[in-house]
This record gives structure tokens, C-alpha cells and sequence, in this order.
């Protein structure tokens, strides 16, 4: 069930992702509300499908993405395992976790998704890139971050209720 | 038989009958208006004076009732003004839609040799880093990859994928995007190139090409991937310096990258892809 419902969840997020949000830039950036949302969910104590969600977005994404194949895959892996490090190191704070995996997170994917442009032949000037994109774009999922992982918190309650010892 | 009694009562209703038709001979004659004007003058001020005061009281007593269907009116006349605006947001939107495929069947007639497939712009690629955008027409609407996408005021760029339902555009602004354009009036060759802050920049313009700022940015058609003489937008500004082998210009657009909603595709263009004929370097 926890896996299933990332399908229909981050499938939403996607069109609202491609449909809107990617049309009211910051500077060049944009918010990647997969990426949020994966990693809010990634970051409740409960949850153990983090993997599963983590596939299922880069999937979709590189469905609707014309980055190289494998790109946003390896960008949400590598997002994913920090988010999960993070998790464990800052298990008492978790939204600062949060605050810092979203931070990490947008850097990889960046990195990742410049390193395989660069690959396919279309180098873009990395000082440029980091000042009208991946600066405005972490900005952007910073303030994201703190709704997205309430959301994801009510949605983990939800699905992972606490059971009571009497 | 009439008693005694009788007789005075009858002549007083004979004086009486008499009187009132001599008081309505004398009224139809006019002779009592300045009469019953001095006496109707303070019945009518009296009435005024209770009818004002009646009236006020009503007022009183009765306005619970008037603020309820007042407000019940109220109520019913903003939902009805909310309605009506978002009738008129609704038909502006008609309006515009309806100016923009107006201005595309006018570029479609002023190029006939071209045949066209409408398309909506349904999203934009969620990666930051590339300018593409998604139609909602694919090959089964006869679309195939490399064919060009324009609208009424330009060149916009060219599909990379195609799916049943939809293809992916790579737009003229994307990094990776490479134009072969002419310059009018000067008539020099130069390369389009997109740029990461959605800016378009000409390269390779030969050093001995008189450009101006205002100069007409058309595709050129060399290299067969864009049909000839497609507006592309204006030099703004040129950057020429003696110790570069090309002049760089940047170019205007008139057209606006981020607000693209209605494309045509231009169906009957075949790309040609001259990879096989380009020089490659021999092994030693």
C-alpha cells in the first residue's frame, strides 16, 4: 500500500510539477517537487519504502524529462542515501534533517544532471548554472521543504498508524 | 295621517334637503372653493403631519424584516456580479484564445506550401537545465521527430521525441540548440545558439558581414534540419572584436518563450540528416 500510493501521488506531482510550477521560474529555477516529497517521505521514523518511492519518481520523471536516461534516477538514488544518512545522524531534529537533505539533495541532482549533459555533448558554464539555477532552485525547495513534510508526516500517520501497548 | 308631531320634522328634512342642494348647487357653482379651502388647509396639514408620523413608525417596526431581504438581495446580487465576472474572465479567455488561432490560420494562409498540424503546449520539461516543451499531438496526428515548430510570430524549434499522444519540442532557447540562420539585408550566414539563461545568441558571423542592430534573423535551411526563411527575431546588439575570427550578436524575439500555449507543427518537412556526409578524421 505505502509503495503503491507513490504512483498516483508523485504522478499528480508531476503534472502539477510540468504543468505549472515549472512555468513561474526563479530566475532559471525551479522547485523539484518530486524530489520533496521524496525526501520528506524518506524522512519519517516509520516509513520503510523510501527506496520504492525514490524509483518510482525517477521513473516518472525521466518519462516526462528529456535528460539523458538513468539521470534523474541516479540523482534521487544518491538524494535518497543522503536523506537516509541524514535521517539516522539527525533522528532527534528531523525537520533540520529535512532542511539539510532537501539542501543536499538539490546539489546532487544538479550535479548529476549537469555531469550527464556535459556526457551527451551539451556543457553548460557551471558558474551560470549555479547562479541562475541550482541557487534559486535550492532556495525554492528550502521553502518547499517544511510543507511538503508536513504533508508527508499526516500521510505516514496515515498509512503507518501507532500501535498501542496495553 | 300626520300628527302634529310630525310636521316639524318634516319641514326640517325638507329645509335640510333644500340646504344640501343649495350647498351643491353652490359648490358646482365654484362659490364654496375659498370656503372648504380654509377648512380643508388644516385637515390636510393634520393628515400630513399623522402620515409622516405613521410612516415613521412603520419604518421602525418593519425594518428587521427590509435589512433581512435586503441582505438576502444583496447576497443575491453579488453571487449573480461573481458569475457574470467569471463570465467575462471566461470569454476574454475565449477572446484571446481565439486572436491567437486567428493570427496562426492567417500565417498558415500567407504560407501555403507548408501544411500544419495545430498543437497545445500541455507542459514544459521539469528539469531546469533544458528549454523543452510537451504538445499535446503526437504521431498519431502524422507528427515525427525533426519536424519544425513555429507559431504566427516565429520560429520556436523542433520535435526530439514523439508518442502517440504527445511530443517533447526542444525549444530554440535550450542549451543544446543550434540554428543555421541568415541575416537580412546583410545576407551573412550565422549559427543560432540557445543559452542557459533562455536567451538566444548568434555565432560565426564572418567578420567581414555588415551587420546591424534591427538586422531580420530568418533560417537559413542549410544543414536540412529547419525549412528556409522562417522569422526568428532581430539583432540587438553585436559584439565585434578584431581579434575574433566571427562577429557574436545577440538576438530579440518577438516572440515570448515562456508564455507559449497555442503551436503549429509543420507536417510536410522532412529533416535530412547529413551526419554521413559530414568529414570525419582519418585514422593514421
Amino acid at each position: 500500500m505505502a509503495t503503491f500510493i507513490a504512483i498516483p501521488i508523485l504522478s499528480a506531482l508531476m503534472i502539477l510539477q510540468s504543468g505549472v510550477i515549472s512555468r513561474i521560474p526563479l530566475l532559471q529555477g525551479t522547485p523539484d517537487l518530486l524530489m520533496l516529497f521524496i525526501l520528506a517521505w524518506t524522512m519519517q521514523k516509520r516509513v520503510q519504502t523510501a527506496w520504492q518511492w525514490c524509483i518510482i519518481g525517477a521513473l516518472i520523471f525521466g518519462l516526462v524529462s528529456a535528460l539523458p536516461i538513468g539521470t534523474p534516477l541516479l540523482g534521487y538514488a544518491l538524494a535518497t542515501a543522503a536523506a537516509l544518512f541524514l535521517r539516522k545522524q539527525l533522528w532527534q531534529v528531523p525537520i533540520l534533517a529535512m532542511l539539510v537533505s532537501v539542501l543536499v539533495g538539490t546539489l546532487i541532482s544538479h550535479v548529476i544532471s549537469l555531469l550527464a549533459l556535459r556526457l551527451v555533448g551539451n556543457p553548460i558554464p557551471i558558474p551560470q548554472a549555479l547562479n541562475l539555477i541550482t541557487l534559486p532552485s535550492a532556495f525554492l525547495n528550502l521553502i518547499f521543504a517544511i510543507p511538503a513534510f508536513a504533508m508527508m508526516g499526516d500521510l505516514a500517520k496515515w498509512l503507518y498508524p501507532e500501535t498501542l501497548e496495553v | 295621517m300626520n300628527t302634529p308631531s310630525d310636521r316639524p320634522r318634516s319641514l326640517q328634512t325638507v329645509i335640510f334637503i333644500l340646504i344640501a342642494v343649495g350647498l351643491i348647487a353652490l359648490a358646482l357653482g365654484g362659490f364654496l372653493t375659498p370656503l372648504s379651502r380654509i377648512l380643508l388647509s388644516p385637515m390636510v396639514a393634520v393628515q400630513t403631519w399623522v402620515a409622516t408620523r405613521f410612516q415613521a413608525v412603520q419604518d421602525i417596526v418593519s425594518a428587521p424584516q427590509d435589512t433581512t431581504r435586503l441582505r438576502q438581495r444583496n447576497a443575491e446580487l453579488e453571487a449573480e456580479v461573481a458569475q457574470l465576472q467569471t463570465q467575462i474572465i471566461e470569454l476574454q479567455e475565449q477572446l484571446a484564445e481565439t486572436n491567437v488561432l486567428s493570427a496562426l490560420v492567417d500565417f498558415a494562409r500567407a504560407n501555403p506550401e507548408n501544411r500544419y498540424q495545430g498543437a497545445a503546449v500541455i507542459a514544459r520539461d521539469p528539469s531546469p537545465f533544458l528549454q523543452y516543451v510537451i504538445i499535446n499531438r503526437g504521431s498519431d496526428n502524422g507528427l515525427r521527430r525533426g519536424m519544425p515548430v513555429v507559431t504566427q510570430q516565429g520560429l520556436i524549434g523542433r520535435i526530439a521525441a514523439v508518442t502517440a499522444g504527445a511530443a517533447r519540442v526542444q525549444l530554440i532557447t535550450d542549451p543544446a540548440s543550434t540554428v543555421n540562420v541568415r541575416l537580412e539585408p546583410s545576407g551573412a550566414q550565422a549559427v543560432l545558439q540557445g543559452q542557459i539563461t533562455g536567451e538566444i545568441l548568434l555565432d560565426m558571423i564572418p567578420q567581414e558581414a555588415n551587420v546591424q542592430p534591427g538586422d531580420l534573423v530568418l533560417t537559413s535551411g542549410l544543414g536540412g534540419g529547419y525549412p528556409a526563411d522562417i522569422l526568428i527575431g532581430q539583432v540587438s546588439s553585436i559584439r565585434s572584436r578584431d581579434q575574433d575570427i566571427f562577429q557574436r550578436a545577440s538576438v530579440q524575439t518577438v516572440l515570448d518563450f515562456s508564455r507559449i500555449n497555442i503551436v503549429l507543427v509543420i507536417v510536410n518537412f522532412k529533416p535530412i540528416d547529413i551526419t554521413p556526409l559530414l568529414p570525419t578524421p582519418i585514422a593514421p
